[in-house]
């Protein structure tokens, strides 16, 4: 049997999974200002019955970093940045103790000015004396060749608890994200450790013994060794775990749409063929810029508590939540109100819903169903058009080869999937205004739980082979071994695969749930000088994709 | 903060499975490290800057400006449509005022693609820039626009093709034609006789550093761009004025681009040639995108360079000085010039030849002009290709007079057919195109 638990925004939902599907389900009350409590208390609540030793697998996902970085309580952690030719790195400052330096490696990671082992020892000084106990460390271009990161920390390391690289963060290219999310690493790392050791202990305690997984932004869970590296992996899992709850729905060899309705946003994101749409480069929320992977997904202001008014003479929706639905004692009228009027939804006080709606209706000059109707239908239409709008974005992304443009994937999405409390009204709303097969996601509220009981451990290499200088990199893995001149695609690809293999095992997957490989992106160049060939340049990307393990997924029908 | 003070949209086209052939300078490699550049500076997250997706050029959009022989399909490839339907997206972004001003990173280039086009010459086998020209008029009405040509090579493409029209000005800026391909832009090349000074060319000796490009653009360009008073400024954007060039012999840099860029404040750039593919373009594009973004370029410099070392002598100083006071000379007679061209209403006859160092075709043409003080002057080509087909080309004007396109027709309809394989007619104020 296996568990999942999901930190949700209201409730936390803990479900044991056997083969015949879900066994058990608990809510109990999120408390913000003690996360470690409620998860505490939805483990105690699920295995009061069940004897933990048949318990082969239990996935957390929490909102921990989410929190510390809406509300700003991320600890301040130092950054030594080297950037060599380019934007000035000042634009990417992320707090006081944050230090460019003198160095630098080009694009093809050649260095082109060294590291000055003084300034560095200085600026360690500085952020000693600032009481600073954790460095991120980024040199631009750092991917391709990481030795001043490592000679900085050589430098650095004795004086603080803990020294994170900006080359360990991702293979992708991206400075200013690279510098952004060593940060957020370094920053939420005690927060993180000591939050999950207290849960393993206490687990412990209890006789929960399996390693715990934790959910990551893409989908894909870690070991709870493995997070201790990448912490700030584990932002936005929440939104990652009901698009996987929805995945044992979608329809095979087929696009689908999954929406997340929640009380104040609803969250959009697409599955092809079962397996989620990720993020090109990483999280992006507003201004905020990462190279964490991620699903893609994004979300609007409108849910079933979502604020109504009239204001002069038109009907707004959210983005605000006043509280709950009038029916369920809330100050302000809410979509849900109006569905309680149109009767599709059923309520204690139908009649509070009725006087919320009515006011509504007066300001827009129709009757009470009238408006409760247009309420229900702007809500469905403004969800749909932002969708759309998504998808547009998505078959109108750049690409960089002739092939791709001319045969690049086109997103299509044939069938919806609807999640959150209010799922089963809307997906009825939206198949009739919009002729598209929707699905409401049974057992909805606990979808997010199922989801991270279920995901799979997901992870990527990145490799760089570059045959006129002879090597072969994957500087995340810390992994370069020297190449002869004949290296082929193939070789490129086995060393990948065996790369990949060694993360997922050391990030805590099943080997029976391996198999799902896919190479995201291959790339191969001669490399001309004076009209004369010196070489070749290989890269290629290559993912354990985001999916659900074997053995639960046909139960759930 | 950082933020683009302009909007700037940007197509990033590097074409990575496109190359003339496996070790032409033309090839899939050449812009690999400026997108890694670009990509590790993160430029695409910069508020402002948006990223466009291109489109396939039509062989509509390429009959409003050239004529390919023996049609458009036979002489491109896709990677030319979405290099020059690269270009029409950031034109419409422009003229959409989605963005203030944009630049387009696509290859293969276009800017020795002449009117007639049998093939690739300079590696060039479609002109992108005209392409979107005549789109942007089409489409927008626009009237007056603005060409400044700063690839090292003369643009001569481009000056062949607008040669003619008074309403498009032609600046191209390079490396002396007795010292480099494709050998022409000469100071007294000054466009044809209903567009003299229309067109210029400026030649600069080898050797010249940021110093002389600067001056060239203060002293010559900007003034012109101030009388002529264009809708729309363009900027054939070559890099191969770098100092590590390995085609050219010039001592531009990364800063002295991004300098000429803040100056010319072009409204739409397309990358041209530029071949130093490691050393110089990850530099020069950050800087020209980031000059025309109006963001602070100041850290963008090259590894390697040293100002002394690229110091311009003096006598090279002088000889740009001398080139550019005959350029303004020319310039500030150019109406009585036009007068002095030629009667209204007689032809006057051109002979040319063109040699295609891509394809290996040698061209011979000539072409008959009618004189006109109302419009550039409907014209008919008659080209000779070895190896290749014998064409007329007829072309009337957008802005044709009435006269003008009667001779149009006139040229069309009473061409012998059995002398030629093929007979064209490009009419522009109907935006029509036939062949017979």
């Amino acid at each position: 049997m296996i568990i999942g638990l999901d930190v949700g925004g209201t409730h936390t939902y803990t479900v044991l999974l056997s083969n015949r599907g879900i066994e058990k389900s608990v809510k109990v009350t999120t408390d913000h200002a003690d996360l470690f409590n409620t998860v505490l208390s939805g483990f105690t609540q699920l295995l009061e019955s069940v004897d933990p030793s048949r318990i082969k697998r239990a996935v957390i996902s929490t909102t921990l970093t989410t929190n510390a970085i809406v509300q700003q309580t991320m600890e301040p952690v130092g950054m030594i940045v080297s950037a060599g030719p380019g934007l000035d790195p000042e634009f990417f400052r992320t707090g006081e103790q944050y230090y460019p330096v003198s160095g630098s490696i080009n694009h093809r990671g050649r260095e082109k000015a060294p590291v000055n082992e003084i300034q560095i020892k200085d600026i360690s000084q500085k952020l000693v004396a600032a009481g600073i106990e954790y460095v991120g460390v980024v040199s631009k271009f750092c991917v391709r060749n990481p030795s001043h990161e490592i000679l900085i920390k050589r430098i650095i390391h004795k004086y603080f608890k803990k020294v994170f690289l900006g080359h360990h963060v991702s293979g992708n290219l991206n400075f200013p994200r690279r510098i952004a999310t060593t940060h957020l690493n370094a920053a939420v790392f005690s927060l993180h450790k000591s939050f999950f050791e207290a849960v393993k202990k206490s687990l412990n305690e209890k006789g929960l013994t399996v390693p715990i997984q934790i959910l990551k932004a893409d989908g894909g869970t870690m070991s709870l060794e493995a997070s201790m590296h990448f912490p700030g992996q584990t932002v936005l899992s929440g939104p990652a775990a009901s698009i996987m709850g929805a995945i044992p729905y979608a329809p095979e060899g087929q696009d689908a749409i999954v929406l997340d309705i929640g009380g104040t946003t609803t969250d959009i994101a697409f599955l092809v063929d079962k397996a989620p749409l990720l993020e090109p480069v990483g999280i992006q929320r507003g201004r905020y810029r990462s190279l964490i992977r991620s699903l893609r997904t994004d979300s609007k202001g409108i849910g079933g508590d979502s604020a109504l008014r009239v204001i002069d003479g038109n009907l707004t929706i959210g983005p605000d939540r006043q509280g709950p639905a009038m029916a369920f004692g809330g100050p302000l009228p809410t979509p849900t109100d109006a569905m309680v009027v149109l009767g599709v939804m059923d309520s204690a006080n139908p009649e509070k819903s009725l006087a919320g709606i009515h006011t509504i209706a007066k300001g827009l000059g129709l009757s009470d169903e009238q408006a409760a109707e247009k309420v229900f239908k702007t809500c469905c239409t403004i969800i749909l058009k932002k969708t759309f709008e998504m998808i547009d974005q998505i078959n109108s992304q750049p690409v960089y080869t002739v092939h791709d443009f001319l045969e690049g994937y086109k997103l299509s999405p044939q069938k919806i999937l609807v999640l959150g409390g209010p799922a089963p009204y809307f997906a009825q709303k939206i198949e009739d205004l919009y002729q598209i097969d929707t699905f409401a996601v049974p057992n909805s509220a606990v979808a997010n739980a199922v989801g991270a009981a279920l995901a799979r451990t997901t992870c990527e290499v990145s490799l760089y082979a570059d045959t006129e200088q002879g090597i072969v990199t994957a500087h995340e893995e810390d992994f370069a071994e020297p190449i002869s001149k004949t290296f082929s695609e193939d070789d490129l690809m086995e060393t990948a695969y065996n790369l990949l293999k060694e993360k997922a095992i050391n990030s805590g997957a099943d080997p029976e749930n391996m198999d799902e490989v896919e190479v995201v992106e291959y790339q191969k160049f001669n490399i001309v000088r004076n009209f004369s060939p010196r070489g070749k340049i290989f890269r290629t990307k290559m993912q354990l994709k985001p999916g659900l393990i074997k053995g639960y997924e046909t139960l759930l029908h | 903060m950082l933020k683009a003070i302009h909007k700037t949209g940007l197509v990033f086209f590097p074409a990575f499975d496109w190359a003339i052939d496996p070790t032409h300078p033309e090839r899939e490699e050449r812009l690999l490290y400026t997108q890694d550049q670009v990509t590790e500076e993160g430029v695409f997250d910069i508020p402002g800057i948006i990223e466009y997706k291109p489109v396939l050029a039509t062989a509509k959009d390429i009959q409003r400006a050239q004529f390919c022989v023996p049609d458009e399909a036979s002489i491109t490839t896709e990677s030319h449509l979405i290099s020059a339907g690269g270009a029409k997206v950031i034109a419409d972004a422009v003229m959409g005022k989605e963005v203030k001003n944009g630049f387009a990173l696509v290859r293969p280039p276009g800017h020795h693609s002449m009117r007639v086009s049998h093939g690739g010459r300079g590696f060039c086998h479609i002109n992108i820039e005209a392409i979107m020209v005549e789109y942007i008029r089409t489409r927008y009405g626009v009237k007056r626009i603005a060409i400044i040509d700063t690839d090292c090579h003369h643009g001569d493409g481009t000056d062949n093709i607008f040669w003619h029209d008074p309403d498009v000005l032609f600046i191209s800026m390079h490396q002396d034609g007795r010292t480099m391909f494709p050998g022409t832009g000469f100071p007294g090349e000054l466009g044809g006789p209903n567009a003299k000074g229309s067109n210029l060319n400026i030649p600069l000796p080898p050797g010249t550093s940021t110093e002389g490009y600067l001056y060239v653009i203060n002293n010559c360009v900007l003034p012109v761009l101030d009388e002529f008073k264009p809708d729309l400024v363009i900027n054939s954007a070559g890099q191969d004025n770098h100092y590590t060039d390995p085609l050219t012999n010039m001592n531009f840099c990364a800063q002295g681009y991004a300098q000429l860029t803040t100056l010319l404040k072009p409204d739409i750039a397309v990358l041209e040639g530029g071949y130093a593919i490691e050393g110089a373009l990850p530099y020069v594009n950050l800087g020209i995108i980031l000059a025309m973004a109006g963001v602070d370029y100041s850290g963008v410099v090259e590894p390697d360079y040293n100002p002394e070392k690229l110091k311009q002598s003096v006598s090279i100083t002088d000889k740009i000085k001398k080139t550019i006071d005959q350029i303004n000379s020319f310039w500030a007679q150019r109406h009585q010039l036009r007068e002095a061209a030629g009667t209204p209403g007689e032809l006057q006859v051109r002979h040319k030849e063109i040699y295609y160092d891509t394809d290996n075709i040698f061209e011979r043409q000539k072409e008959r002009v009618r004189i006109c003080a109302d419009c550039g002057g409907s014209f008919e080509i008659d080209s000779r290709a070895m190896p290749g087909l014998h064409i007329l080309g007829v072309h009337i004007p957008i802005n044709a007079c009435k006269n003008c396109i009667e001779k149009g027709y006139e040229f069309y309809e009473t061409a012998p057919g059995g002398k030629y394989d093929r007979i064209y007619l490009m009419d522009r104020p109907k935006d029509s195109y036939h062949v017979k």
